[in-house]
């Protein structure tokens, strides 16, 4: 099957050397990075993970929403999703692959990697997220896979793969479940240490998941000759909404907690992000634009008028990444780190080779994706045809 | 092969439990496998390795001496290769000062003498009963010694995740960020500034580890030593699970208070006031 992804148009081939290109200047400045050490980044001891790791939860989140097509399809036998469920799951895989490499490029001793094998430590959160990421990229590469095979052939795929199906929809909610305890467990982080962190983590993801996979689709049926469905979209727009509502609500939680109490601990990184602690607020502008975008996105969404025509969808989508995007995959790793131990603040952002190391992994990701879909779409197109 | 670093750990601490001395212990322990360079050395024999820093006697000294005193910093760096960089954001540290208010921020108060708020303090690992650092670790690179309570760190199996950074709520774990040997010349005009310390790559986790070499041949840590030389005597470090020992004693007669003791991690670093 894998043979589709050779034969392509221009289009197709100039998109896939553009990923390339972004990749090697990736791996370029990763190797100058493996040479001289993770002082090339913004890090510091204060501010010990930044824009990786932030990457890293982002995409737990993504991959984890593939479920959101998953789910509905199997459990609730709304056929439609049919469809696109293999759009899900190779989003999915792609996601977790970009997640692992964001673990990788993390690493200040990455060739010493395969120590979390060898000497397995059941108490590390870490440990486990290792495990549940794995098996979840095997679980929607076995499951999308033949899948797709079977639909080829023009047959029912087999027994097992259903099992393997059932077994994948709770394992979704695991991983980013997992990736929250990584730091919800943490004592003396105060941003961090909420209980709700968690469902935070999936309620985001199930709003920024569904919402890439609509523009993607959206993209599938502009540059392929198969059309994922209206009524799909539709219902992918309806899960985003929903999704997003509580996402915001959950935060406006935090808010209360934080500003009701008084507690300084839980307000100061609140206040670091929106406003600036000690003179540091450069995250401040993001934040506020995440907000506004946040508010863009669900006047869009909630009005039936604006989710229903698929331009004003779009952007609703577009926006609402970029808002889950700053604040997850930005404000939330420095945040959990500011104030440091001591109550004072030391500034974080991404140097330059961090920021094309972090494009490298992204386009790795996309390439992928790229592959991925194109064979996927071929056969759907062959079959239909 | 030799041994390393880390089993040589182990086996010494094993061999206080066993109350063997550490060549028959590693004889027993990994046959043959002993360099003579480590012949006779007498083991570690504290089960809960403690210590009690009394915060007047060092703010004593820092006045007697024009540029306060820094003689413990200088001797631990010295005598574990610890590099200067010359720069706070990535700086390594294993012991060094900060204020009051810095160290104790849940002493949350602003009428408190001010001399003392923003008087230096002496900071390290507080080698936790209930370690985040080692709860968090997915390599037990960091682990504690349940025989002495030390919170060890291998440096030669880290893989520089910093979790560990995270996890520990007293910014007592410093990374790695450049390769210690390429850290700037003039600010390390002898390094290594010991020989017999292993060195260790770029892109690993460190902190005190209470000398665990040193107490394995029955010496003081480094900083306690160098504080003693001078007379100062602020740092005292013994056994809490003996009731007669030097900590204990302090420990009765004076008012004592630990950093974040909220958190549950139970530090063994005793402040006096
Ligand atoms: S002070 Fe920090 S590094 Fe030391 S044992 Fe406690 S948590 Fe670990
Ligand atoms: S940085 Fe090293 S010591 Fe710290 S958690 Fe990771 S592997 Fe363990």
């Amino acid at each position: 099957m894998l043979d589709r992804a050779l034969k392509g148009s221009q289009g197709y081939w100039g998109w896939l050397v553009f990923l390339l290109v972004l990749m090697g200047i990736g791996a370029g400045c990763w190797l100058y990075q493996f040479f001289e050490g993770l002082k090339i980044t913004g890090m510091s001891r204060d501010v010990s993970w930044g824009l990786y790791i932030g990457q890293l939860t982002y995409f737990v989140g993504v991959a984890a929403s593939g479920v959101m097509v998953v789910l509905p399809c199997y459990l609730h036998n709304y056929k439609a999703f049919g469809r696109i469920t293999i759009l899900g799951e190779f989003l999915a895989v792609s996601a977790i692959i970009m997640c692992l490499l964001f673990v990788f490029v993390d690493l200040g001793n990455p060739v010493r990697i395969m120590n979390v094998i060898l000497y397995p430590t059941p108490n590390s959160i870490l440990f486990w997220d290792m495990i549940v990421l794995n098996v979840y990229m095997l679980l929607n590469i076995i499951i999308g896979w033949n899948v797709l095979a079977a639909e080829r052939k023009g047959i029912h795929y087999q027994k097992w793969i259903k099992v393997l199906i059932y077994i994948s929809i709770p394992w979704a909610f695991s991983i980013h479940t997992v990736t929250a305890f990584l730091y919800a467990g943490l004592p003396g982080r105060h941003f961090w240490l909420t209980s709700i962190m968690a469902a935070r983590f999936l309620s985001s993801a199930f709003c920024a998941g569904p919402a890439l996979l609509i523009l993607l689709c959206l993209i599938v049926r502009k540059v392929t000759r198969f059309d994922p469905g209206k009524e799909q979209i539709r219902t992918l727009a309806g899960i985003v909404t929903y999704a997003m509502l509580i996402n915001v609500f959950f935060f406006l939680l935090e808010l209360f907690t934080a500003f009701y109490s008084q507690i300084p601990g839980h307000m100061h990184p609140i206040v670091f992000l929106f406003k600036g602690l000690d003179g540091v607020g450069n995250l401040a502008p993001w934040m506020w634009a995440a907000t506004v975008f946040a508010v863009i996105s669900l006047i869009l969404l909630v009005v039936p008028s604006t989710r229903r025509n698929e331009g004003t969808l779009a952007v609703a989508c577009a926006v609402l990444i970029a808002a889950t995007w700053i604040d997850k995959g930005l404000g939330l790793i420095v945040a959990g780190f500011t104030p440091n131990p001591f109550e004072t603040v030391t500034k974080y952002w991404p140097t330059t080779p961090e920021v094309l190391i972090t494009i490298g992994v992204l386009a790795t990701g996309f390439f992928v994706l790229t592959v991925l879909y194109k064979v996927a779409t071929s056969i759907k197109t062959e079959v239909a045809a | 092969m030799g041994l390393d670093r880390r089993e040589f750990l182990k086996i010494a601490g094993m061999a206080a439990l066993f109350g063997l001395g550490g060549k028959a212990a590693i004889d027993i322990f990994a046959p043959g496998e002993l360099e003579a360079s480590m012949e006779g050395i007498p083991v570690s024999k504290g089960k809960r390795w403690a210590m009690v820093i009394d915060i007047r006697k060092c703010l004593a000294q820092q006045a007697k001496d024009k540029d306060g005193c820094k003689q413990c910093i200088i001797a631990c760096h010295r005598a574990h290769n610890v590099p200067d960089w010359g720069d706070p954001k990535i700086e390594i540290k294993w012991i060094w000062q900060d204020s009051f208010e810095h160290s104790f921020p849940d002493q949350h108060n602003p009428y408190i003498e001010e001399e003392l708020r923003h008087q230096p303090v002496i900071l390290m690992c507080n080698h936790c009963v209930n370690p985040p650092c080692v709860r968090v670790c997915p390599t037990q690179a960091t682990f504690k010694r349940e025989e002495d309570g030390i919170v060890c760190m291998d440096m030669h199996r880290c893989i520089g995740c910093r979790f560990c950074m995270a996890a520990c709520p007293y910014g007592s774990r410093s990374f790695n960020w450049g390769n210690p040997r390429k850290a700037p010349k003039e600010l390390n005009p002898d390094y290594p500034t010991n020989r017999d310390y292993p060195e260790r790559c770029k892109g690993v986790v460190e902190k005190c580890d209470f000398c665990v070499e040193r107490i394995a041949r029955g010496e003081l840590p480094a900083c306690v030593e160098a504080c003693d030389k001078i007379k100062a005597h602020a740092l005292t470090f013994g056994d809490l699970a003996d009731p007669n020992s030097n900590v204990r004693k302090l420990l009765k007669e004076h008012y004592t208070i630990r950093r974040k003791p909220e958190l549950g991690t139970e530090p063994n670093l005793f402040y006096i006031v």
